[in-house]
């Protein structure tokens, strides 16, 4: 029995066929569940601050957790200047994180496994840094590029090095979550079909699959605890890059 | 050699890659370990910069990663 494709749960099919002129607009099982993830993220949250009471619910306080979670993570790395960025990098993080968590429901679609979203999200994140940080600052942005105190000698290289490093920051930022979802996924199905094989094999191949069964179980974990850790990454890095924004100077 | 098996040899290449990653993420969490051992009070404030630290040297090992996958599975 040969192994189950591990790419085939990537594909996007068209749910409703839409072509505006020649460009294709279907909505498709990607946008459904981006759809989906947004209205049980704003439900969530809706449900959550309707009843308002002093002493919180389960509901209510899971609700000022993530609130808290995020602004803590904000404040600290940006400065109370970047409270004013709370909105955007709150969408961000729940965003990030219900299509996360979406994605480790079996027959679910990962939406974050696909780079032109990831890659799209960091473009909006770099370039706002960009546009506000020249917006705020004029020219003075640059010295972003020039850190204080390095001899006159190596500084062409030092800013070298910082002009290459925000240049690859866009790139890392849409890689890094991307990869880490598809990787992750493609893990699990590649062990999900060894249970498979090994199970036709007949009753002796029943008690190896256990094994790969333990570890699907384990890795499924793992994946949960990887997926909420890349919405906190994706949120603390956007913070960092806002600060450079903010406080250029070093 | 034929162009499937350098592929395959490639990424299997790209790969050493991630196991330097891991070396650099195990470095990471292992002193932060070792200093929140020592002073448990100020653990919870360098979370932030731990999770900074494990993000981007991650990236580097996610970068071969995704030369594997693509010698893999886009060509």
């Amino acid at each position: 029995m040969e192994l189950p494709d591990p790419i085939h749960q990537f594909e996007i099919k068209e749910i409703i066929s839409l072509n505006l002129g020649s460009t294709n607009i279907s909505f498709t099982n990607s946008a459904l569940f981006m759809v989906l993830a947004v209205l049980i993220g704003c439900g969530f949250l809706l449900l959550a601050s309707s009843r308002r009471k002093l002493v919180p619910g389960r509901w209510q306080s899971s609700a000022e957790m993530t609130y808290e979670f995020v602004a803590n993570t904000l404040r600290s790395s940006a400065g109370s200047e970047g409270m004013r960025f709370f909105p955007l990098v709150f969408s961000l993080f729940l965003f990030i994180l219900m299509v996360n968590l979406f994605g480790m429901v079996p027959y679910f679609f990962t939406v974050t496994s696909h780079l032109i979203v990831t890659a799209a999200l960091s473009i909006l994140v770099i370039g706002l840094v960009i546009v506000y940080g020249l917006y705020r600052n004029g020219l003075g942005f640059f010295r972003l590029f020039v850190p204080h105190g390095v001899p006159g000698v190596i500084l062409p290289f030092v800013v070298f090095i910082e002009v290459l490093s925000f240049v690859s920051r866009p790139i890392s930022l849409s890689i890094r979550l991307f990869a880490n979802i598809l990787a992750g996924h493609i893990t699990l199905k590649v062990f999900a079909g060894f249970i498979v094989v090994l199970s036709s094999l007949g009753w002796y191949g029943w008690i190896a699959a256990v094994l790969p069964l333990i570890l699907t179980v384990a890795l499924t974990a793992l994946e949960v605890l990887v997926a909420v850790l890349q919405a906190y990454v994706f949120a603390i890095l956007t913070s960092l890059y806002l600060n450079d924004a903010i406080h250029p100077g070093h | 050699m034929e162009l499937e098996a350098a592929n395959a040899i490639g990424a299997g290449i790209a790969c050493i890659g991630m196991g330097a990653a891991g070396i650099g993420v195990g470095s990471i969490f292992g002193n932060y370990l070792a200093a929140a051992v020592r002073n448990p009070a100020a653990a919870e404030g360098q979370f932030g910069r731990l999770i900074f630290g494990f993000a981007v040297t991650e990236a580097l090992g996610i970068f071969s990663l995704l030369i594997a996958l693509l010698l893999l599975f886009a060509n």
